[in-house]
């Protein structure tokens, strides 16, 4: 009993959060409300900032929904209608930003950084290997002399009970 | 190792911690429009009080500032007599209601006094559309050839005129004559 209860929460947990403000829009087919689906989530809200506007309840997300629609219905495709939307409200408007020379750093950043860190960690290494762990180096006569009356001196703690 | 390996983090650190500094003083709902230098969209639109039709073209001739407000917009109604100060001072003024009611936006202008030169009636959004208008009050500059010259989101008070918008009109004024 316990174990199915674990389960089913387990199970409800991985169903997606239904997540989209409630519009009725009528698409001319299954492939046109995907599509809408999909472009809705991806141009954010320029209103509420971190959500996109499949999600968004403002109104200024009700409307581009609109917008989007409309322009689905006109027949223009993807790249045209988020174009249209960067057009009026920039690049802000995309969760993922255009490839561009402004963008680069966003887009290969990481890829860079990783890229330097496996070089030094490669670099170390190698450093490493050549030079094997160094045998210690001998004692020159003067420290010798001083290490020798170290070892004759009395411990300082004999005398104490 | 070299010693000035040992400052790279250091660097690094000061760096990133430069950045997310600026970061605290960045006001992310202050988006950068995307039609700064572009022309202001064409539109065909009533004025509020539903006497003539108005296009781009009447707003162009001479520098502006275009006004998107609302009386459903609590901000606008700090803003607005600061536009009334401005519009007696000379300052030329278009507004677009935007998403409104067009009864109550009457007896607003009749209430408060009318600073709009001309004023939009924008009633379904398509210009505020256009134009990138995500909120109320934001107010666009344009200069006398109906180009965007700046967008200020937010109320303007006496402070943001002085400081940052009056330089700017005051160019685009200097601009236009010959």
């Amino acid at each position: 009993m316990k174990r199915w209860l674990l389960l089913s929460t387990l199970l409800l947990s991985l169903s997606g959060v239904a997540r989209a403000a409630i519009d009725t829009y009528q698409f001319a087919n299954d492939q046109m409300r995907e599509r809408f689906h999909q472009l809705t989530q991806q141009l954010r809200c320029p209103k509420c900032q971190n959500q996109d506007i499949a999600d968004s309840n403002a109104p200024i997300a009700s409307d581009l929904r609109r917008e989007i629609h409309r322009l689905l219905t006109e027949g223009k495709d993807d790249g045209q209608i988020i174009e249209f939307m960067v057009d009026r409200y920039g690049e802000f408007v995309r969760y993922k930003p255009a490839l561009t020379a402004r963008t680069g750093l966003l887009w290969f950043g990481p890829a860079v950084l990783l890229v330097v860190g496996v070089g030094v960690i490669a670099l170390t290494l190698r450093r490493r290997r050549r030079q094997p762990a160094t045998s210690p180096r001998d004692l020159d006569p003067a420290e010798r002399a001083r290490l020798a009356a170290l070892l004759a001196q009395k411990p300082l703690d004999e005398d104490r009970p | 190792m070299k010693r000035w390996l040992l400052a790279v983090p250091l660097g690094a650190f000061l760096v990133l911690a430069v950045l997310l500094y600026r970061g605290l003083y960045l006001d992310p709902a202050q988006l950068p429009s995307a039609l700064i230098g572009k022309p202001f969209p064409e539109f065909s639109l009533p004025d509020t009080q539903g006497q003539r039709t108005l296009t781009r073209a009447d707003l162009l001739g001479k520098p502006a500032l275009v006004n998107v407000w609302g009386t459903w917009c609590v901000a606008c109604r700090v803003e607005h007599p600061v536009l009334n100060t401005l519009a007696e001072q000379g300052v030329l003024i278009y507004g677009i209601n935007y998403k409104d009611d067009n009864v109550a936006a009457r007896r607003w202008l009749a209430d408060y006094h009318n600073p709009y030169t001309l004023d939009i009636n924008d009633k379904d959004g398509s210009l505020g559309l256009n134009l990138g208008v995500y909120g109320a009050p934001e107010t666009f500059l344009i200069d006398a050839r109906g180009v965007i010259r700046h967008k200020w989101v937010g109320v303007i008070d006496q402070t943001v005129w002085r400081e940052q918008l009056a330089p700017l009109y005051q160019a685009l004024l200097d601009e236009a004559r010959p």
